[in-house]
């Protein structure tokens, strides 16, 4: 008896009838007869080695869903990591908003077809030119770490100069990103930090930076969750040099801390998953990049820019590609880069987060931030062999040091974790120099009990 | 009330709200959502958390955000989406090598909802993220399978990335070699030209090839244009116009003979699941678009992964952190011998590879094939029925079988009536189907527009693509204006000049239109 | 109130369809019409100027009487301003220099023309670079690169010419010997540049980022490449005209100049002072792809002689062009007809030619 071929639902011409009917039409026998040009020796024989399939709907579900358990979440467990992904409050409406069917599975649609998606997104350009206090920004990137990358390559680009100067304490995960990135032309200068603040060693900078910097680039706030006191006067430095000033920053900060353009970067970047997206364990990263509105700037980016424009309508405004490397200041040849899909549905939902915010939510919100993690900070430093790494003002991460207890961070880890705990991210490989150290993030997701429940059980552990 | 059932025409209107830009919505004092206060134990041990930030760096004018109660915004943000044509909406055959098919729903809601996904942090100790691991481990076992490569990385952000995570790879390679002289990429006309620009990124000379007659990348362009400096190839086959070039393995193999590595595009894959693969042609290094041939939803632009695989020769450049399996235990590996380092942070985009592994596991190699061999037909039946079409052709290749997409011309349109295909184009969304795509620049082909059905579309829904086209063309050549003026139903009229190159016409925030405006 | 000059030059083509190549000449016009060869320009001219009835109320239409464009002008609906006087049924190619001079005069914003090389030899004899002009393909073959593809291409660029969403380029006008061409061979000479609205058309984008015009690129590949102590033998062309401007150097329109690490060392040379400066330096050779045939090396490249290009070396041959200039080439091989047999057979092959920088394109010669 032989086996009925199943008819696939996501395939309606799989359907037996059908598919003799369309086999007929284009004058075709087998359906093999279609892949006349593909020559025998480079036909794949046989069956795929896949496993066997799940075809209906609710085995595949429960499947998917038994696999999903096996992880530990952070609705179960409560969580200290940040490091570059932080757990903060997701709004519904945005979560709504992003499963809409159509935001959901729309491409590359011009702008009448999908003219909501590209108000969405000019919208997702104005709010962050708002909250950063410039006027230029393109689509987004795939993460902060793209983004100070392909900002550094701009800078490049610029000025026609090869040096970076970045901080040691950057985040190592950019830092390999952009080291990879700026191969083979640019060459990465490290300055070290003041090992009291974490904060970028001006005078060490001020060795460093000279007529061959391209750019300097800092993370305020810091991966190690410090601020940069020196902000202002790094980017003097910079400017007195002829280097570009690049700045990574936070934006649940900008409630309450200064965007980089008020202490005089022209060129801001960072990550926007905090602005309502999930963690997805990385998957809710996304990168921007604003300028000031600069021509020499706005030549350079390198994803696509959507503009305002006229219709044949009086009064009607639809939208148009800007092509700048049409205009004379089509730049510099060298260095330039490639675009491509990137974190389009993340945009979106950031323009929703920041609808709902408005000024006062996101001032609101940064204090919230600036008290829990203050509070936290406090409070773990108090435990006996805790101390806190660094004498610096913090925004929603800072560093504790272990090395007075006997434990290592990971013995920590492991013992915070049997507590469905998770701790903070263990620095002691790639910032070996600050001994055993971690880094804890506190968002406006932790309430008084959650610090005070971590501090307990720490206190039992050390 | 229904489809026209003679001429399968839809008497159809976009929704059009004439939605304003949401921060002219801004009405003082209202609030879209409030925030958490912390409770008074905190206050006391920290007061308000801002005396500690020094002066200099407190934000002292707030943000010019708007002020938009909740409901307004939830309903701002619908109609937007409604003025949206995604693929869930209309027959997306218009999306030529974007592969525009079925983002099932089952996969899409327990990988975006479901806290075993949405609610985990990448830095979680492996032991807590064993599903995960799981699925990431199987789900490049998975792409082996199909490929016939032997390791698999998930990490690039969409098939650029892929291409350039690969051009990182191949850079590595001759580095490790002492080979100091491979300073240029051979590419062809038809590719992605991503395939020229991230290799480009990476420092790499680029050298195309031209096609020849027949529509394939010129086979003796390729061996003049191999040298000792060659340091790769990145083609796609079959490439844009669908054609596959059967002389494949020939090209390979001229490519390694110069010591060159080769790099297989495989965005235009789907058609091809099951049938052939990048083993038997001799390819060292491929990426899929999960957000094209896997089912990934497109996501405005976004969600995208391009998985790269490579042989076991090149394993030792991937990116870190990797997957493995110790027979009991998944961990992740960021040992980094001879690793290209990182092209993105933490694994990638995660919730799209479960939506992969999903699509992969539901279908099982013979539902695979399936989807290749429908995705094929379909392609060649609209072929068939859009040749019947006055003022359509194929230009290269016409008698021969395509695979999955085709890339056609409205030129003789063009000729009898003046209409071409940007106006066809902005045409077809009047009767509820998205915008087709024409064609990477330069336009060889003229008057060009390229379509993939994939395997998600039913026979009825070919006919009713081919039905508006046919509607269109005949428009063209009896009321020209029609077409050239379109569109008429959607939410704003005809854009007369869609690029923007002037700098006093450049406005891509709000603020920075007023600022013109008020010039 | 735009104003279009329209001038059609009645006998371009006739050759043509009865296997003659080209009309030029009253003794070539007789055997055509003696073998029934009917005019085709004027059928082409108004297929094109069909096109801009479409904004005939804001346009003003300047022409030549009877065949030169009057009764095309009439066919097509519009009202012209007709100028000057012809012999109907014997024109010739007086009238097509003095319609579009006096069309200048007159102060049109574009003279749209049919006809072929001769046509457009005459018009650039006639107003050179002071207005734009454009033509619409009626001729046989065309070496001149001031034409569109079609005839409705031609009037759609003029019509997007006039609405300001163009802008006009040099393009390369052919001088062809016509008896030459007859026998079989390329004698083309490069005259000079008309003013001609360039078309780019305009793509989508979205997936793939920006398109760079061409030349800035190609100038700075070049000469970022340029060798200290060699010499750079910079033929003619609008390409190659953009390398000099990189280098800020004086660029002769129509002749070989020659640059020396980054100096002008000498400018417009004749064949003998080309020999002598290659016979001790070793030398780089940059060629433009001129006109609308792919035309590298010709009888018609006086000074870039067979002598000094086997001297130079095939290897030393660096051609550039746009990858438009390319495709525009449809499939077609570039052209190299020097003279000598045995160079252009070492020539064909296929080159390396330099789209951009750091960008190449592999294209057939020969």
């Amino acid at each position: 008896m032989t086996q009925e071929k199943p008819v696939f639902p996501y395939i309606p011409n799989s359907a037996p009838e059908v598919k003799k009917r369309m086999l007929k039409e284009v004058g075709a026998n087998d359906i093999m007869d279609l892949y006349a040009e593909i020559p025998q020796q480079l036909r794949f024989p046989g069956q795929l080695d896949l496993p066997e399939p799940i075809l209906d709907e609710y085995s595949l579900k429960r499947h998917l869903a038994g696999l999903l358990e096996k992880n530990k979440n952070c609705a179960d467990y409560l969580n200290f990591l940040g490091a570059g992904c932080a757990e903060h409050f997701v709004p519904a409406v945005c979560d709504e908003i992003n499963g809409r069917g159509e935001f959901l599975t729309a491409y590359v649609g011009e702008s009448y077809a999908d003219h909501g998606k590209w108000q969405a997104l000019f919208e997702y350009c104005s709010l962050m030119g708002e909250l950063l206090d410039m006027d230029v920004l393109s689509c987004p990137l795939y993460d902060g770490a793209q983004a100070a990358a392909t900002s550094v390559r701009m800078a490049a680009r610029i000025n026609g100069r090869r040096e970076i100067i970045i901080p040691r304490t950057m985040s190592p995960e950019s830092r390999l990103v952009l080291r990879n990135y700026c191969q083979p032309e640019l060459s990465l200068s490290e300055v070290g930090f003041d090992p009291k603040t974490g904060q970028l060693d001006l005078d060490e900078l001020r060795k460093k930076v000279s007529a061959r910097t391209a750019a300097v680039f800092i993370e305020n706030p810091s991966y190690l969750g410090f601020l940069e006191g020196g902000a202002e006067e790094i980017g003097k430095l910079a400017k007195h040099h002829g280097a570009e000033f690049i700045v990574h920053t936070d934006p649940t900060c900008l409630g309450v801390i200064a965007p980089p353009v008020h202490y005089g970067a022209n060129i801001a970047c960072g990550d926007f998953q905090p602005l309502g997206m999930h963690m997805q364990a990385g998957g809710g990263q996304a990168g921007f990049i604003a300028t000031v509105d600069d021509m020499k700037y706005v030549a350079e980016f390198k994803d696509l820019m959507f503009g305002i424009t006229d219709t044949v309508q009086e009064g009607e405004y639809g939208f148009g590609e800007v092509l700048f490397d049409r205009t004379s200041y089509g730049s510099r040849e060298k260095g330039k880069e490639y675009t491509g899909t990137t974190t389009g549905l993340w945009a979106i939902t950031a323009a929703v987060y920041l609808s709902l915010m408005g000024p006062k939510g996101m001032e609101q919100t940064g204090r919230t931030i600036l008290q829990m993690s203050q509070y936290a900070a406090k409070r773990l430093a108090r435990i006996r062999g805790v101390q806190a790494a660094f004498d610096s003002p913090f925004f929603k991460e800072f560093v504790l040091n272990f090395d007075k207890t006997d434990k290592t961070v990971a013995q920590i880890n492991e013992a915070l974790l049997e507590k469905k705990i998770f701790g903070g991210k263990d620095l002691s490989k790639d910032f070996p120099e600050l001994g055993q150290s971690s880094l804890y993030c506190v968002t406006e997701t932790k309430t008084q009990e959650d610090i005070d429940t971590l501090v307990s059980v720490l206190e039992k552990v050390i | 009330m229904g489809r026209d059932q003679a001429t399968l025409l839809r008497k159809f209107h976009q929704a059009r709200w004439d939605e304003p830009i949401i921060l002219e919505l801004s009405v003082p004092g209202e609030r879209g959502i409030l925030v958490r206060k912390v409770e008074k134990g905190v206050r006391d041990e920290v007061e308000d958390g801002i005396a500690s930030i020094p002066e200099s760096l407190r934000r002292s004018v707030p943000p010019k955000l708007p002020e938009v109660n909740q409901v307004r915004v939830l309903r701002h943000f619908m109609h937007l989406s409604q003025e949206t044509m995604g693929t869930d909406v209309t027959i997306d055959i218009s999306q030529g090598t974007c592969t525009m098919k079925y983002s099932p729903k089952v996969q899409e809601h327990i990988a975006t909802r479901h806290p075993g996904m949405a609610e985990i942090h990448p830095l979680q100790p492996d032991i807590s993220l064993q599903g995960l691991l799981e699925i990431i481990y199987k789900l490049d076992c998975f792409l082996q399978a199909i490929s016939g490569l032997d390791r698999f990385t998930f990490q690039p952000g969409g098939g650029a990335q892929g291409v350039y995570t690969g051009a990182s790879i191949v850079r590595a390679y001759h580095a490790a070699r002492g080979d100091v002289n491979r300073t240029e990429v051979i590419t062809t006309m038809f590719s992605h030209p991503c395939d020229s620009a991230a290799p480009a990124t990476a420092g790499y000379k680029i050298i195309t090839l031209m096609p020849d007659d027949l529509g394939y990348p010129d086979m003796n362009a390729l061996k003049a244009a191999l040298s000792e400096r060659t340091a790769a190839i990145f083609i796609t086959n079959p490439e844009d116009t669908g054609i596959y070039n059967p002389r494949i393995a020939e090209y390979v193999k001229a490519a390694h003979d110069a010591g060159a590595l080769c790099y297989y595009d495989q965005a235009n894959a789907n058609g091809m699941l099951g049938i052939t693969r990048a083993k038997e042609a001799g390819f060292d290094l491929c990426h899929f678009n999960l957000h094209k041939t896997f089912s990934v939803p497109h996501q405005c632009m976004g969600g995208s992964v391009g998985a790269v695989g490579c042989r076991d020769e090149l394993k030792k450049f991937l990116p870190v952190p990797r997957v493995g399996f110790d027979g009991k235990r998944y961990y992740l590996d960021y040992e980094a011998n001879g690793s290209i380092g990182k092209v993105r942070s933490f694994f990638g985009n995660p919730q799209s590879l479960v939506k992969a592994y999903a699509w992969i596991l539901h279908h099982g190699a013979d539902g695979l094939r399936e989807a290749a061999e429908c995705a094929v037909l379909n392609n060649n039946y609209l072929e068939k029925k859009l040749k019947e079409v006055p003022g359509v052709s194929v230009r290269y290749s016409a008698d021969k079988r395509k695979l999955e997409q085709i890339r056609y011309s409205w030129e003789k349109l063009y000729e009898d009536t003046g209409v071409g295909t940007e106006d066809v184009m902005r045409r077809m969304a009047d009767y509820g189907l998205q915008h087709y795509w024409m064609s990477h620049h330069p336009w060889i082909v003229p008057q060009p527009f390229t379509l993939e059905p994939c395997e998600s579309y039913s026979k009825d829904d070919l006919d009713e693509y081919v039905a508006v086209l046919r509607q269109i063309s005949k428009e063209a050549y009896e009321s020209p204006e029609l077409v050239k003026n379109a569109p008429h139903n959607q939410v704003v009229h005809k854009v007369p000049e869609p690029s923007i190159d002037q700098p006093e016409r450049i406005a891509v925030t709000w603020r920075q239109y007023l600022k013109k405006a008020a010039k | 109130m735009k104003k279009l000059g329209f001038l059609v030059n009645p006998v371009a083509g006739m050759g043509g369809r009865v296997g003659l190549k080209g009309s030029d000449g009253a003794e070539i016009l007789r055997k055509a019409r003696e073998l029934g060869a009917v005019p085709q320009s004027s059928r082409r001219a108004v297929q094109a100027l069909q096109v801009l009835s479409g904004i005939k109320d804001r346009i003003e239409v300047t022409t030549y009487p009877g065949e030169m464009g009057e009764d095309g002008a009439r066919e097509c609906g519009l009202l012209p301003d007709v100028i000057g006087a012809i012999t109907k049924g014997a024109t010739t190619a007086e009238d097509t220099v003095r319609a579009a001079r006096q069309m200048a005069d007159h102060g049109v914003d574009l003279i749209l023309f049919a006809g072929g090389d001769g046509t457009a030899r005459d018009i650039y004899k006639a107003i050179g670079q002071r207005i734009p002009a454009l033509g619409i393909p009626a001729g046989v073959k065309i070496h001149s690169g001031v034409y569109a593809v079609t005839p409705r291409h031609a009037g759609d660029v003029a019509v997007r010419f006039l609405e300001g969403k163009l802008k006009a380029q040099d393009a390369e006008v052919m001088d062809i010997d016509e008896d030459a061409f007859r026998r079989g061979t390329v004698t083309a000479k490069l005259l000079g540049y008309l003013r001609t609205p360039e078309d780019r058309r305009f793509v989508q984008r979205v997936k793939s980022g920006s398109v760079r015009p061409a030349l800035p690129g190609i100038a700075a590949d070049v000469v970022g490449d340029m060798k200290p102590g060699w010499l750079y033998l910079v033929g003619p062309g609008t390409t190659t005209r953009a390398i000099l401007d990189e280098l800020g150097l004086k660029n002769t329109l129509l002749g070989v100049d020659v640059v020396l690490d980054r100096c002008l060392v000498a400018s417009d040379v004749n064949e003998s002072d080309l020999a002598r400066l290659v016979a001790d330096r070793p030398a780089i050779v940059v060629l433009s792809v001129i006109g609308g045939q792919g035309y590298l090396l010709g009888r018609g490249n006086q000074q870039l002689s067979p002598a000094v290009i086997r001297k130079v070396g095939k290897e030393q041959i660096v051609v550039v062009a746009s990858k438009e200039k390319l495709v525009s080439l449809a499939g077609r091989p570039l052209l190299v007809d020097t003279g000598d047999e045995e160079l252009d057979r070492m020539l064909s092959g296929y080159v390396k030619v330099t789209t951009g920088f750091r960008e190449y394109c592999m294209y057939r010669v020969g």
